[in-house]
């Protein structure tokens, strides 16, 4: 933190608690005076949003619970208790169940940035390693969220699964009644989901803590993937990155707002606005979208318990990126046969997920079986094999010569122009 | 090195268009399956005065859908999340507080027990549900050869048509948001003799807009049947839309709410950004980034 001054505190009371507790300072030296790339593009405020949602969620979290009850007579009527009788009950509802979904929005783009400019590579494995714990206990924060107001795909989405770990030998059925506290999804599963979402978003927010505190000791990673050398390469984060966190964290909202007040229940299923029913199975059971691409692949496989070992390995092999990736080179701005292989793999989740939301029959199955088979490829034969072939674009000695030749690119054809 | 590059082109061509062709023809094999099956009809779109940012229930249609309501669907569908007060909620049918009061004592309710340990009837109040058309679920069975006919409260959010690709992203841009009550009229005006060769169980009407077209419900409205007041053409396509607004309005009481406080949201967001993107401006002046 060469070139900035060292927190001072100002006045009486801040130095008398810098003595005992010097929280002042470490405010200070992480969130203002903190030296952040200055060619970071808007790619990189999306840990800031991913920040401000898990606060948005957990408060009106825990003001739904106050007015929740998680017992399947009483759960669904609750929750049409919540968004009638609770004044502004429907806008903590309709706030919390679409930033859900925009939460995940948020963090499939902060992996794709992750993916496009290689902030996984050394030295910030644990940090990238950091993040995909954060996404696992998301899915299972989400899931068992989306359990709890009780309709017809509430239910049947807990059933399926839970049920996948019947999957596995011998241990299966045990552990399926054994996470059900019972012999099918009831009143226990119902209790324990509950407390159970209560309970994780606290553990995100610890493992966002170790998460910053990761990112702070590597620093973070730019659009060159060079790293920043000296004082010319950053600035300080506040106000810099600040203000364009709070810019961008604005037009996000913008979009989020659109959601919650004027098409609350797009994102949702119908099906699940009728009380769950375990003697009626829905026509159709699909889950929320931001899990249909790992729900293709689960039903692309013939094999359930390989089906299964697909599901999860779709997620898990993303802690393996930073191995599995053998090029030196992070950003792929230099790497263009990567840039394009990534692209088609982007294109290939947006794929999987149309087809996770679809019948599994015909044409569709042969198709996300195809992307599946990219999905698993792109990870275990393209990532190594590429950094063995691919000839890379030669890259700038230092963040500011790369902002530099940037700059005289741009003025040169039309005069001075900042 | 340009050999393997000019390989590797190659193969990211190919498995573009590999992937390319798996999807079309996948869609393709899938559509063509869907128009053999029994898939319901897609409903028409409607024309509704609460669709998009600026729209709001027309109290005139709630009244009429609540009358329809009252008068036919009330025989057999309870509707027991929806209290008598509701019906005096401002965004909602606008029914004075006197008639509110006056609509719930025409029901008699079951309360108790009292002092000796019985329950009785009363007249409703304004704070009581609308009391459900039977006593329970196997009462309405029995009493109905079979079929449930389900609660109303939440209905219009409980139906819906899936359009399917394009059109799905682009309702989120139109908002359009109003499948359940297009599927409800579409429903009401969809009862039609069975096509030649079609045999439906026993007790079983054909509606084209019902997944599996044997609907358990008999054809509830004919022109004419529910009195309107107010010169509105007293047809099963109006009957229809109206008791489809009412339910809308039962599922979603806040909507009216929801919609002008999203618009002012809307505003100070963009407000908000607007300021944020000069100040970010300002900070970055004289910075090369």
């Amino acid at each position: 933190m060469s070139g900035h001054a060292t927190y001072q505190p100002q006045n009486g009371f801040m130095k008398w608690l810098e003595r005992r507790l010097p929280i002042g300072g470490l405010v200070y030296s992480s969130f203002i005076a903190y030296p952040t790339p200055r060619n970071l593009n808007y790619w990189w405020t999306f840990g800031g949003i991913l920040t401000f949602m898990l606060g948005v969620q957990i408060v009106t979290g825990i003001v739904l619970a106050m007015h929740y009850t998680p017992h399947v007579d009483y759960a669904f009527n609750s929750v049409e208790g919540i968004m009638r009788d609770v004044p502004f009950g429907w806008l903590l509802r309709y706030v919390h169940a679409n930033g859900a979904a925009f939460f995940f929005a948020a963090v499939y783009m902060h992996m794709a940035r992750g993916m496009y400019y290689g902030s996984y590579k050394e030295p910030r494995e644990v940090l990238w390693i950091l993040g995909v714990i954060l996404f696992l206990l998301m899915v299972a924060t989400g899931f068992m969220g989306y359990v709890l107001p009780w309709g017809q795909m509430s239910f049947w989405a807990a059933t399926v699964i839970t049920n996948l770990f019947s999957a596995i030998p011998l241990v299966g059925d045990p552990i399926v009644s054994w996470l059900w506290g019972g012999f099918a999804v009831g009143d226990p599963t119902l209790n324990r989901f509950f407390s159970l979402h209560y309970l994780l978003p606290f553990v995100i927010a610890g493992v966002v803590v170790l998460h910053i505190w990761a990112l702070h000791v590597v620093g973070q990673n730019n659009p060159t993937g060079v790293d920043a050398k000296d004082e010319k390469d950053t600035v300080a984060f506040t106000p810099y990155a600040t203000v364009k966190d709070a810019f961008f964290v604005s037009l996000f909202c913008i979009v989020y707002a659109w959601f919650v007040f004027f098409i609350p229940n797009y994102l949702g299923h119908s099906d699940n606005y009728i009380m769950a029913n375990p003697g009626q199975t829905p026509n159709h059971i699909v889950p929320e979208w931001y899990y249909l691409p790992f729900y293709a692949i689960l039903r692309a496989i013939p094999n359930k318990l390989a089906g299964v070992c697909a599901l999860g390995g779709a997620i898990v092999v993303l802690a393996f990126l930073p191995w599995l990736d053998t090029s030196r080179v992070r950003s792929a701005n230099y790497r263009p046969l990567y840039r394009q292989f990534l692209y088609i793999f982007f294109a290939a989740v947006v794929g999987l997920g149309y087809l996770g939301s679809q019948e599994p029959t015909g044409g569709y199955v042969i198709a996300a079986r195809l992307l599946t088979i990219y999905y698993f490829g792109f990870f275990f034969v393209i990532l190594p094999l590429l950094g063995l072939l691919e000839t890379t674009k030669p890259l700038p000695n230092s963040i500011s010569e790369s902002i530099l030749s940037k700059s005289a690119a741009a003025s040169s054809p039309s005069g001075a122009k900042v | 090195m340009t050999l393997s590059r000019i390989i590797m082109s190659r193969i990211i061509v190919r498995s573009a268009a590999a992937l390319a062709v798996a999807l079309v023809f996948s869609v393709v094999v899938v559509q063509a399956a869907r128009a053999q099956d029994s898939e319901p009809e897609a409903p028409t779109r409607q024309h509704w005065s609460f669709h998009g940012a600026f729209g709001s229930y027309d109290p005139a249609q709630l009244q009429r859908g609540f009358k329809v309501y009252k008068e036919v669907c009330s025989n057999c569908h309870s509707l027991k999340l929806i209290a008598f007060r509701n019906l005096a909620d401002p965004g909602g049918p606008d029914f004075s507080e006197a008639q509110a009061q006056a609509i719930a004592s025409g029901y008699q309710v079951t309360d108790g027990p009292n002092d000796q340990g019985q329950m009785f009837q009363r007249p409703g109040r304004l704070a009581d549900a609308f009391p459900p058309p039977f006593a329970n679920d196997n009462a309405a069975r029995a009493a109905l050869g079979g079929a449930l006919p389900p609660d109303m409260s939440v209905l219009a959010k409980a139906r819906g048509y899936e359009w399917g690709f394009p059109w799905f992203i682009l309702d989120a841009f139109t908002q359009y948001q109003e499948d359940g009550p297009d599927y409800i009229h579409a429903l009401m005006t969809g009862y039609t003799d069975p096509p030649k060769g079609v045999t439906l169980p026993p007790g079983a009407q054909y509606n084209k807009y019902f997944l599996g077209h044997a609907i358990g419900m008999p054809k509830p409205l004919s022109d004419g049947q529910v009195e309107y007041t107010d010169g509105t053409p007293a047809t099963v396509d109006q009957y229809g839309r109206d008791v489809a607004a009412f339910l809308m309005w039962a599922a979603e009481p806040s909507l009216d709410a929801r919609h002008r406080l999203g618009f002012q949201v809307m505003i100070y967001l963009i407000v908000l950004a607007g300021l944020l993107y000069f100040t970010k401006k300002k900070v970055w002046y004289d910075v090369a980034h």
